[in-house]
């Protein structure tokens, strides 16, 4: 396990030979242990009524947004369009809001994604092992669960009200998908929420206690940059790309086998070119607004996030393959966890 | 001379004149697959489940295999005996036949194969009628056990997946060549073709290779001089050439003064 003094060193030196020798490492690993292969994936955002008070987040329950929720006819229509694109390996969100959408909301929600997809993933609200594992048994493979910030002090600023605010119940989110039988488990930062090289050294020794508690698990990572919300920037620090890229680097020369996400906030040129350096999986042809996909017009959208990369499914998909990368749009044949 | 055409690798019943079984995953596109296939010869495919796209033609992998090539599926994925018996079953009910490779790999980190529960795979799916490859870290005992409950091979890894590191276990692989008598088929980690010759040389029956073709630069370049290795490696076998090494005579015999007159 690195070090944090040494995580700091690294992420500090600015000498463009080390970054490219990092750089040339990581091609190396990413190679040996996933050779060319990048899997794609779209996120479906179900809904975003939310009770927590996170105030970067643009679901928060502060935010005067137009509130909406998908009922199942909804769902398999943005579900179908999603499919047609060709994707196979989905990933359901919501905001954190357990009363709007409680786990028979998402069970449902499982079973419909069931009749298009062959892997299922949750970006929910955190919940009990016992609830988590009867997600499992729906369908339901993947988990993402980000701490945002490992940063105590700064959690509890930046996350304000709700039960997001429970820095430790978050924190040992993981284990509890892990115990209740998830296969990929997906963790994550917010970069620039906090001091970098202290959120990213903390999120390594999170990794590493997982690896070690639940070996079994398919682990993966995600360093989404934090975006400011209608003009507000809420980041403590800017993270550059010359930053962004050493960090993806950096993670590929210590986990070698361990996934790192890509989604479509990063633009196309920076994420065409993080390829080789570690990145193992990328979202593609994204709407990150409920019924983005065909139920809301443009205009009255209200993104989680804004999209950088607007190529489609068959766009990245060229783009890939001109890059010497396989696409891989089936990563997983669902089997019936019970 | 020995004839290639007498020395066939035979599982479960099929003759095979190809020992060089290939990987199919890592690779930049599907038509390096099939053109590997091509210039190697071999006559084994593994594929893994997971990735069989079964409704996208163009993506789908199993069009880029000829159908006089023998479909061996992999259960990658399954964490526990019970997940890779519905991986198995999964693949036969999608049309990929009945030969499997059990992979059962409760370890993330280092990709390890759990021998424990890949017996306890083999010996359902052979109940349930299915041609069982396992894949396993080399172990008498487990080898011995797996042979009992009616596996068609043993296929012990030489290091860690995707290392390259060759033939780090090569102690233990001897013994399962020496003791096991069904077709030992060395697994994992070898990284060129040097390496799979001496694998042959030792009496492996099989050899199969996935990272180390799949990321050279011009795979089929690198899946043809594996498979020239393999023949190699497996010709230097038959022609006693490590017995003789092993058995070679001393020069001054340590026995020979019992036989001196006094």
């Amino acid at each position: 396990m690195i070090s944090l003094s040494e995580t700091k060193k690294i992420l500090k030196d600015n000498d463009p030979k080390s970054l490219e020798c990092l750089a040339q490492k990581a091609k190396r690993l990413t190679e040996q242990y996933f050779g060319h292969a990048i899997s794609l994936y779209a996120p479906l955002y179900l809904s975003n009524y939310c009770s927590s008070h996170c105030i970067y987040c643009g679901f928060n329950n502060h935010n005067r947004i137009k509130r909406f929720k998908l009922n199942l006819d909804e769902m398999r229509q943005e579900m179908s369009y999603i499919k047609n694109k060709g994707i196979e390996n989905v990933l359901l969100l919501t905001g954190e809001s357990y009363k709007a959408t409680p786990l028979s909301y998402l069970k449902d929600a499982v079973t419909t994604a069931k009749d298009f997809f062959t892997s299922i993933s949750l970006e929910v609200h955190p919940m009990d092992e016992k609830d988590y594992h009867e997600l499992f048994l729906n369908g339901a493979d993947g988990l993402t669960i980000y701490q945002e910030t490992y940063d105590r002090k700064r959690y509890k600023q930046v996350h304000v009200s709700g039960k997001k605010a429970d820095y430790d119940y978050r924190r040992e989110t993981p284990k509890r998908a892990a115990k209740a039988g998830f296969r990929h488990i997906s963790l994550g930062i917010l970069l620039g929420l906090s001091v970098v090289a202290d959120d990213l050294w903390a999120l390594y020794k999170h990794l590493a206690e997982m690896e070690k508690s639940f070996p079994a698990v398919e682990y993966s990572l995600s360093f989404p940059r934090l975006r400011p919300i209608k003009g507000e920037n809420f980041a403590l620090c800017d993270v550059d790309d010359k930053t962004f890229i050493k960090i993806i680097a950096l993670t590929r020369t210590l986990f070698p086998r361990v996934g790192i996400n890509l989604s479509t906030r990063e633009p196309a040129y920076l994420r065409d070119h993080a390829l080789g350096l570690g990145i193992t999986r990328i979202s593609a042809e994204s709407n990150t607004s409920v019924g983005g996909y065909t139920l809301q017009s443009p205009d009255v959208q209200e993104p989680q996030f804004d999209i950088k990369d607007n190529r489609s499914v068959k766009e990245i998909i060229r783009a890939l393959k001109h890059r010497g990368f396989d696409p891989v749009l089936t990563d997983w044949r669902r089997i019936d966890n019970r | 001379m020995i004839s290639k055409k007498s020395d066939s690798l035979i599982i479960a019943g099929k003759k095979f004149q190809s020992r060089f079984l290939l990987g199919t995953g890592k690779f930049r596109n599907k038509s390096d697959v099939k053109s590997c296939i091509n210039s190697s010869g071999t006559q084994i495919v593994t594929v893994a489940l997971r990735r069989v796209d079964v409704e996208r033609h163009e993506e789908n992998i199993l069009k880029y295999i000829p159908k006089n090539v023998t479909l061996l599926i992999n259960t990658s994925g399954a964490r526990n005996a019970k997940e890779a018996v519905r991986i198995a079953h999964l693949a036969k009910e999608s049309g990929c036949g009945n030969w499997i490779k059990i992979e059962v790999i409760n370890d993330s980190k280092y990709l390890l194969p759990d021998n424990f529960e890949t017996i306890k795979a083999a010996e359902q799916l052979v109940k349930d009628g299915f041609i069982v490859l396992p894949y396993v870290s080399p172990d008498l005992n487990v080898a011995r056990e797996l042979v009992k409950v009616g596996s068609s091979t043993v296929m012990p890894l030489g290091s860690l997946i995707g290392s390259r590191q060759g033939i780090r276990t090569k102690e233990l692989i001897q013994i399962l060549i020496d003791e096991i008598d069904v077709p030992i088929i060395v697994d994992a980690g070898i990284g060129a073709p040097s390496q799979a010759a001496e694998a042959m040389e030792m009496g492996a029956d099989a050899v199969l290779i996935n990272t180390a073709v799949a990321t050279a630069l011009d795979p089929v370049a690198a899946a043809k001089s594996f498979a020239l290795a393999i023949t190699a490696g497996r010709l230097a076998h038959l022609s006693g050439m490590a017995q003789r090494a092993a058995s070679a005579q001393a020069s001054s015999p340590l026995t020979g003064f019992l036989y001196e007159q006094s």
